[in-house]
């Protein structure tokens, strides 16, 4: 009886969505963070980042985590939604649902499923380049060496470069990022995938990076109203609703809602605009 | 009355023969209602019209008209029990609407409440959700003790008193976007739960009451907070809290 009834029932796929909702804010937090580097770090920076990002074991985890957090959130809310039709087979000929309820409330679900086809295309834009790409740039900086200016690799390495003309190094680059003595078949160094350049070349683009940015800003206002509405709702789900505490809870759902995506938006407008 | 005036109306009313039949919006046009006169008074004279003309009046739901009974119910204009909060359809007022107001009329939309006839809906999901576990099992064959003899704080008896309040009309599940019960099990559940005598079997009752909700088909809250703004005796939302957390204490036991 209890086993079923924390799996199926009704209030447990409440409990499920606020959950993993709640972790998704705990992520959104984290990429925000990792984001803003992009305005307040240089390149190498960054990068180093976003490698520490998609190496590290815990960080691996928490990825996995959430990719399942976004796929159980999506896949409760279509049950839902579709149980929520099938409670009503008969519409109302006239709904004044204004009258008594928020427009973000109303409408999470279509909210989600914009902020699910972004996520889609922002994982294909980036997370999949990033993770795929055989054209992904690599790190470089620009030295001047023995009264010579030279481009250079980054590696993992600290302080080893590579010259970027691999010519008179015997070496040859492997699975996108692996410099490998070519002669003796030896991993000799490992590049650092350089995103920095892709995201800024993605919204700077000529052609696309206007749209973008504006598509971007979009998604982070659709963002920000399924949060209006979602971090507040969350602890009510979860049965956390105490007089003394909500105001707390929904003045600090408000401002998460608004601070979390306007800072989002920012920086691709900063990148388009503003950033060399 | 001084103030009193009349108005003609236009009303779209939801009309179906029984619960097999396809039903559909009828206009009617009805002229000479008071502005004193409540909601119900304007359906009676709306149904002496009908009966005078020798159409089939209208049905619809309603008993004690003083707001306590929970029986009348109606989707007006948009809104569950009319255009005004707290109150039920019996204590809406026609000086709610204007000289030429095109009115809608409909019945409670829910799978768990299917039409019976016009604007009547079958409303005893509700009965079998309480009979799942909306009682307190006492015996009570002549050992009852005093009810002050167990101690209950003034804050708690508040809580319960205020749930207990709910009078079963159905209007949240109508207003609400989902077709949820959860404010009507969130009151129930709960005015049992902050009482001692109702701690005792808190855990079965939270279950089978929720289960028993499942069954009839009613859909899932998603905390829009419009059951809330339309229920005519204030049920609050903590009520549906309440029961999420006894419902997620009871499933994990």
């Amino acid at each position: 009886m209890a086993k079923s009834a924390i799996l199926k029932s009704s209030l447990a796929k409440k409990y499920w969505m606020a959950l993993t909702g709640l972790f998704l804010c705990l992520f959104l937090v984290g990429h925000l963070a990792g984001n803003l580097q992009l305005i307040f770090s240089d390149a190498l920076h960054f990068n180093e980042y976003a490698l520490f990002m998609t190496t590290n074991p815990v960080v691996k985890l928490l990825s996995y985590l959430t990719y399942i957090s976004i796929l159980f959130h999506a896949v409760d809310g279509i049950m839902l939604t579709v149980q929520n039709r099938k409670a009503r087979p008969i519409r109302y000929a006239k709904e004044d649902s204004s009258a008594n309820s928020a427009w973000a409330s109303r409408n999470m679900a279509v909210l989600g499923t914009l902020i699910l086809v972004f996520i889609v295309t922002h994982m294909v834009n980036f997370w999949a380049v990033m993770h795929f790409d055989k054209n992904m740039p690599l790190q470089t900086i620009h030295i001047t060496y023995q009264g010579q200016e030279m481009d250079m690799y980054v590696t993992t390495n600290d302080g080893k470069y590579i010259p970027t003309d691999l010519s008179n190094t015997g070496l040859e680059i492997r699975n996108h990022k692996e410099f490998y003595d070519a002669a003796a078949n030896l991993k000799m160094a490992e590049g650092i995938k350089d995103l920095h350049k892709i995201t800024f070349a993605f919204f700077k683009d000529a052609k696309y990076g206007l749209i973008a940015t504006i598509l971007y800003v979009i998604a982070m206002f659709v963002l920000a109203f399924h949060l209006l509405h979602g971090f507040a709702s969350a602890f009510q789900s979860l049965g956390a609703n105490n007089p003394k505490y909500n105001g707390l809870i929904k003045g600090f759902g408000k401002g998460f809602a608004i601070i979390v995506p306007l800072l989002f938006a920012i920086i691709p407008v900063y990148i388009h605009f503003f950033a060399k | 009355m001084a103030s009193s005036k009349f108005i003609n109306i236009n009303l779209k009313i939801w009309r179906q023969k029984n619960a097999k039949e396809k039903g559909k919006i009828e206009t009617y046009r009805l002229d000479k209602v008071s502005t004193d006169s409540s909601f119900l008074e304007m359906l009676d004279q709306l149904n002496e019209q009908l009966v005078s003309e020798r159409k089939e009046p209208v049905a619809f739901d309603h008993d004690c008209r003083e707001g306590i009974c929970g029986m009348c119910s109606l989707f007006i204009n948009g809104r569950a029990h009319g255009p005004d909060t707290g109150i039920t359809t019996c204590q809406l007022h026609m000086r709610m609407f204007k000289d030429n107001d095109t009115i809608f009329v409909e019945p409670w939309r829910s799978k768990a409440f299917p039409v019976v006839k016009d604007l009547v809906v079958d409303r005893s999901a509700f009965d079998r959700i309480q009979q799942a576990g909306g009682f307190v099992s006492v015996n009570t064959s002549g050992n009852t003790i005093d009810a002050n003899a167990t101690p209950v704080p003034k804050h708690d008896a508040d809580r319960a008193f205020e749930a207990a309040a709910c009078i079963g009309c159905g209007a949240c599940v109508a207003t609400c976007k989902n077709g949820s019960a959860m404010l009507f099990v969130g009151a129930k559940v709960s005015q049992y739960a902050l009482l001692p005598q109702g701690k005792v079997e808190a855990t079965q009752r939270v279950l089978n009451m929720v289960r028993q909700m499942d069954e009839e088909g009613f859909g899932n809250c998603t905390n829009t907070g419009a059951c809330e703004v339309e229920c005519p005796k204030g049920i609050s939302l903590e009520n549906i809290a309440r029961m999420n957390r006894e419902y997620l204490v009871a499933s994990i036991k």
